[in-house]
């Protein structure tokens, strides 16, 4: 499948913006356009591959160094655009195959970039912009957490081709010294470590899953309907609060995450207490 | 004990490595104020550990110590490397976050309480997979809500490290505190063998892994903001000091058009000797460059 990352990427941002082409002066592996959703201009997002891109560890759909950088500066300026308007909706697309894996990547603190990327999402949340993820392929990893996992909606296609996770199948098995095969077996009973979209669903944190007919190649149905869907969740956005409380509000959080909200009722009693 | 690093004062040093997550929390915190939230005898641990046959921990790795730093309020969150690497599970992360949403909202009452978060750490705990790289995302946003008030300062002592998701949060500090035994990355050495090839990183090579991601690299490249000697009073006196300092005009993640035109500036046909770093980025242009 990883062979694909970024088809999907550059299909979307195609559908959505009606181009697939970087802003000047920006390297080729993320696009930014401004296109309309409703009534209003969103500006969206995405990370695709360059197989010449400066960086040899970030030219397959990688978010690296000059990735990172270029989102953040491009989700500032919409920040800065709106300062005293009306806030407008930023949409990031995601197909990231992962955060960029390399040694010129850690010399030149990618920490960093990665933090300045989610830095700008947050940021844009935090000051009433509705952040919406549409994720079409892949979200893996630290690659989505630079670009994408800030957002305050999160939609994805119900579709085998999507998975999020925190790595990929092998470098998991890899860490936790066990097949593919066991992983998969796993994943079938320990919902946070499946691999199916599905299942991720199950964890609270979607807005929603959207059907859509062919991602690879989408008709004008499937295009309209997924316009409709985001424009749902940025007025959906808008009526709610900017941090990411809702990803323990949904009523699959409350029977999935159990601990988690364990762990704030406690925590604050203990706080209180004097 | 010729070597001329180490003074005469040496052997009197009291190590803050050798502490664990407990006693690192304690020593940070005024005598006398500190009062641990959520302690082991809640017993608040993983519920996914042992449905895969791995001991989980009454504390799940992650301590929460509320008390005072220097006389103003402060949080201390410590993560546990001895236990799962210190990696981030649903419990250990919620408990960061939960604490630093609390620390937010004593801080926009009108009583700044600053967070002081101790990263020994790989990251996400795969066993907890998509909610460890959830909660991970969920921290960061709570570190953005809190640094606008108070400042949010990260330490890693050594010796697990800061490394994965993790390292965004360092990334996202108001200050981080960094021993010479410590390193601070995304990607760990490891990680990127196996990805990429031994060619790439051969992460045997430990001179190699500490020129690239250790404290000292990462303070000469101004990355992070003071390096201390591995000695308890020493690592105490930085953390007041940033407390003390409050929130900073800029935080060094929203400085992208200085860091954008750095990676814009180098060349990258080959690799780098990690000191040439130090030349082009030097802690005092990093200041320079604050907008």
């Amino acid at each position: 499948m990883s062979e694909f990352t970024g088809i999907r990427g550059t299909v979307w941002f195609r559908a959505l913006t009606g181009q697939a082409s970087p802003m000047s002066g920006d390297p080729k592996s993320v696009l930014t356009s401004d296109a309309p959703i409703g009534k209003e201009q969103a500006r969206f997002l995405c990370v695709v591959p360059d197989p010449h891109g400066r960086f040899p560890c970030a030219r397959h759909g990688e978010v690296g160094l000059e990735e990172a950088y270029t989102l953040a500066t491009r989700v500032r300026e919409v920040i800065e655009q709106c300062k005293n308007t009306i806030k407008r909706p930023i949409v990031a697309i995601v197909d990231a195959k992962s955060q960029a894996y390399g040694r010129r990547e850690e010399t030149a603190a990618i920490f960093l970039a990665a933090a300045a990327a989610a830095d700008a999402y947050g940021s844009a949340r935090l000051a009433g912009h509705p952040v919406i993820t549409l994720v079409v392929g892949q979200a893996l990893s630290g690659g989505f957490l630079m670009h994408g996992y800030q957002a305050n909606r999160i939609l994805a296609f119900d579709d085998d081709g999507v998975m999020i996770h925190a790595m990929h199948k092998e470098a998991a098995a890899r860490v936790t010294q066990r097949s593919v095969a066991e992983l998969e077996k796993l994943g079938k009973k320990i919902v946070p470590m499946s691999y199916d979209i599905r299942d991720y669903a199950k964890l609270g944190l979607l807005y929603k899953l959207l059907h859509v007919e062919n991602p690879e190649k989408p008709s004008v149905t499937d295009i309209r309907n997924v316009q409709n869907e985001l424009a749902g969740a940025i007025a959906d956005a808008r009526g709610g609060p900017v941090d990411l409380r809702n990803h323990l509000e949904s009523k699959e959080a409350l029977e999935m995450r159990k601990a988690s909200l364990l762990v704030r009722s406690k925590l604050e009693a203990h706080w209180l207490e004097n | 004990m010729t070597d001329k690093r180490y003074g005469a004062n040496f052997i009197h040093r009291q190590s803050f490595i050798e502490l664990d997550a407990r006693e690192r929390a304690t020593a940070l915190i005024d005598a006398g104020t500190s009062r641990e939230l959520l302690g082991p005898f809640e017993r608040v641990e993983s519920p996914w550990l042992a449905m895969q046959g791995v001991t989980p921990q009454e504390d799940d790795g992650c301590v929460v110590m509320k008390g005072k730093i220097a006389g103003q309020a402060a949080v201390v969150i410590a993560l546990e490397g001895a236990f799962q690497g210190g990696s981030m599970g649903e419990v250990s992360g919620e408990k960061m976050t939960a604490a630093l949403d609390l620390a937010y909202a004593d801080s926009k009452k009108g009583t700044p309480t600053s967070a002081v978060i101790l990263l020994e750490t790989g990251g996400v705990r795969l066993q907890e997979a998509n909610l460890g790289l959830a909660v991970i995302a969920e921290l960061l946003g709570s570190i953005l809500l809190l640094r606008k008030y108070a400042p949010v300062i990260c330490l890693s002592a050594g010796m697990v490290g800061c490394f994965g998701g993790m390292s965004l949060a360092a990334g996202l500090a108001s200050y981080v505190v960094m021993t010479r035994e410590a390193r601070l990355g995304l990607n760990g050495p490891e990680v990127i063998e196996q990805e990429n090839g031994i060619d790439e990183f051969d992460s045997s090579d430990h001179a190699l892994v500490w020129a690239i991601d250790g404290g000292e690299q990462r303070f000469a490249t101004g990355l992070i903001d003071a390096l201390v000697e591995d000695d308890t009073p020493q690592v105490v006196e930085a953390i007041r000091r940033f407390v003390g300092e409050g929130v900073p005009t800029v935080h060094r993640s929203s400085q992208v058009t200085l860091y954008r035109s750095r990676i814009g500036a180098l060349d990258t046909s080959r690799q780098w000797d990690p000191k040439e770093l130090r030349t082009l980025w030097t802690a005092k242009s990093a200041t320079e460059g604050k907008q």
